[in-house]
């Protein structure tokens, strides 16, 4: 078999080409598929503090009455007072007391995060199961339990987002490390066996 | 692992002597100390005088049947699936927990995906969003590294009781080596775009698990895992994609990971706002409190275990960091009058568990175990009490206090802190 200088030196440069430049980075292009909005639809389902994501929709607050007694007060009470599950309702003026009462009305700084979580996880037996309409309903009425809207409220995208929550400055950054102990320094105080 | 040392020779009264026995196995101590205890000659078992169990049986492979470890919750959960167990700290050695006994805390029950129909997206503030398959995510450079991983609620700041084992005061704390593909590699590959600055991740559990994590963290080291150990994920622990954030608490390591979706502020998601958040005595909280900061816990003697041969035992625990790697600890008999320093067994990996040992005499009266642990950065693990005058008992979270154990004079071991 004869080759020419020239198709010797072409083979050469194709065998390179193909080879991948040890020193250089390798592209992973080609991997994974486009994902557009129209496939991420059921999953982009997050909502963020300035309402970035609701839904079209709307819910009131009595029709929240409804849907709360039959889907959410098995576990968070009749009046959201809490039972199996998390206490929704009051503690407004605990935070700062020895026995603080966490719940939406006293503790969770953004409206918009009740709906997102209600869509996302609520109920516990059946998540993802309710309507837009329903979820703004439901939100409606845990803000109205809490005395944030009045009876008559009704909830959308534009109305959600602007609910001033009374704990909206409640929350700071983190401050750590805040407890200055320097090494060889003697740290015990307080530490007593049991009888 | 106070079963081994209940079962230690009561007349090994020199520390070569007692070293010289632990080299075998707990089997074979018990039968030593059978035989210098009647001073009969050793026997030669049944073990010995008939072929085994052939290879393969089973394929997967379990304990022996003599070991009974398992993790379990503190308190019996309202929601079976919305709860925790702890990781049985007491019984394990060196720094990598075993994948079956790995703590776990889900918030609404362990899903069982296949992975065939699981699916990545990672979308938002990308030039190139993408969705991508466990094959897709699997065939991408890798990375394999050892990190702890612990719960920010591990150690509760009220309701300590003497009976507590370490798997109820510090059982949400494992360590494994985590494999899979760095969070900063898919960035890179999809493009972010000018004003990204949060990630949110979301888990495709019944949850809908999600929290924000600021893009500097994501690009520390965090990995889209898929194996833990050496072998795919457990399903309690995320199987078959979760995310790993080393360092930082356990709650943003979101498992059974669908989603990362980047944007230009955090997204405020329950499990950073209502939860996760840390309220100070002034009523304030402290919101995105992630690092994990040094700690450390004696392992045994501990919680549970009765003492019932004085001399010789080795003190051994655990310290860690979210901040590096560990510089030193020290270990307290007496109550932290006198601190000496344990020796650090190597390698002493940033962001891991850190195994520390001291030989101890315990000549049978009480005495009150405490360990310190000093990170990279000079922070030393401070005194609970030091903790609790800033930020109160109502935090929830984060409690890295010096804790451990009283040794009774006849040797029971309780929860002292």
């Amino acid at each position: 078999m004869r080759f020419s200088g020239i198709g010797l030196l072409a083979c050469l440069m194709a065998t390179g080409a193909a080879l991948a430049d040890p020193s250089g980075p390798v592209s992973l292009s080609g991997i994974g598929r486009p994902a557009t909005p129209q496939i991420l639809a059921l999953w982009d389902i997050d909502v963020r503090a300035d309402g970035q994501g609701l839904p079209a929709g709307h819910g009131s607050v009595r029709q929240g009455e409804a849907l709360f007694g039959v889907r959410c007060a098995a576990c968070h009470g009749a009046q959201g007072e809490g039972g199996s599950a998390d206490r929704l309702v009051g503690g407004q003026g605990t935070l700062a007391t020895a026995k603080p009462v966490r719940t939406v009305g006293s503790f969770w700084p953004h409206a918009t995060t009740l709906f997102d979580y209600i869509r996302r996880a609520m109920p516990y037996d059946a998540p993802q199961s309710l309507s837009a309409d329903e979820t703004y309903a439901l939100s409606a009425y845990v803000l109205h339990l809490n005395g944030i809207l009045p009876e008559g409220a009704e909830l959308d995208a534009g109305s959600l987002p602007k609910v001033r929550m009374p704990n909206r400055d409640g929350f700071t950054t983190d401050s750590r490390p805040d407890v200055p102990v320097r090494a060889g320094q003697a740290p015990l105080t307080g530490i007593t066996a049991p009888r | 692992m106070p079963s081994d040392t209940s079962r230690a020779p009561r007349r090994s009264s020199s520390r070569r002597g007692f070293l010289r026995l632990a080299g075998g196995a707990a089997g074979g101590i018990a039968t030593a100390a059978h035989a210098l205890e009647s001073g009969e000659p050793l026997a030669i078992p049944e073990w010995s005088r008939t072929p085994g169990a052939p290879s393969a049986s089973p394929p997967y492979g379990r304990p022996s049947p003599y070991e009974t470890l398992g993790r379990r919750s503190r308190t019996p959960p309202a929601f079976p699936g919305a709860s925790s167990t702890g990781t049985p700290l007491q019984h394990l050695h060196g720094i990598i927990t075993p994948n079956g006994l790995h703590f776990e805390r889900h918030h609404a029950g362990v899903p069982a995906i296949d992975p065939e129909r699981h699916r990545l997206a990672i979308h938002g503030l990308v030039e190139r969003p993408l969705v991508l398959t466990m094959d897709d995510l699997v065939r991408m450079p890798s990375v394999s590294r050892i990190h702890f991983l612990e719960c920010s609620g591990n150690t509760p700041w009220l309701g300590a009781k003497p009976g507590w084992t370490i798997q109820e005061s510090h059982g949400l704390l494992s360590c494994a080596e985590w494999t899979g593909v760095e969070v900063s590699t898919l960035l890179d590959e999809v493009g972010v775009k000018p004003g990204a600055a949060w990630i949110l991740a979301e888990g495709a559990d019944a949850a809908g698990m999600s929290r924000s994590l600021p893009l500097d963290l994501a690009r520390d080291g965090a990995i889209l895992a898929y194996a833990q150990n050496g072998e795919r994920l457990r399903p309690e622990q995320g199987y078959p994609l979760r995310l790993f954030v080393p360092g930082v608490e356990g709650n943003l390591s979101i498992k059974w990971l669908r989603r990362l979706k980047v944007g230009d502020q955090p997204f405020q998601t329950r499990e950073e706002t209502s939860k996760y958040t840390d309220l100070m005595p002034d009523g304030s909280a402290r919101q995105f409190t992630f690092v994990m900061e040094a700690k450390s816990v004696i392992t045994t003697p501990s919680g549970g275990e009765q003492l019932r041969t004085p001399g010789f035992r080795e003190i051994r625990g655990l310290a860690w960091t979210g901040r590096g790697r560990i510089a030193g600890v020290e270990v307290s008999t007496d109550g932290g009058a006198r601190w000496q320093a344990a020796s650090l067994e190597g390698p002493i990996l940033p962001r891991c568990l850190t195994r520390f040992r001291l030989p101890w005499r315990w000549e049978g009266g009480p005495a009150h175990l405490l360990s310190r642990a000093t990170d990279e950065t000079g922070y030393v693990q401070p005194p609970r009490a030091a903790l609790v005058s800033v930020r109160g008992t109502q935090s929830f979270y984060h409690n890295n206090g010096i804790a451990g154990w009283h040794v009774a004079a006849e040797g029971g071991v309780s929860h002292a802190v």
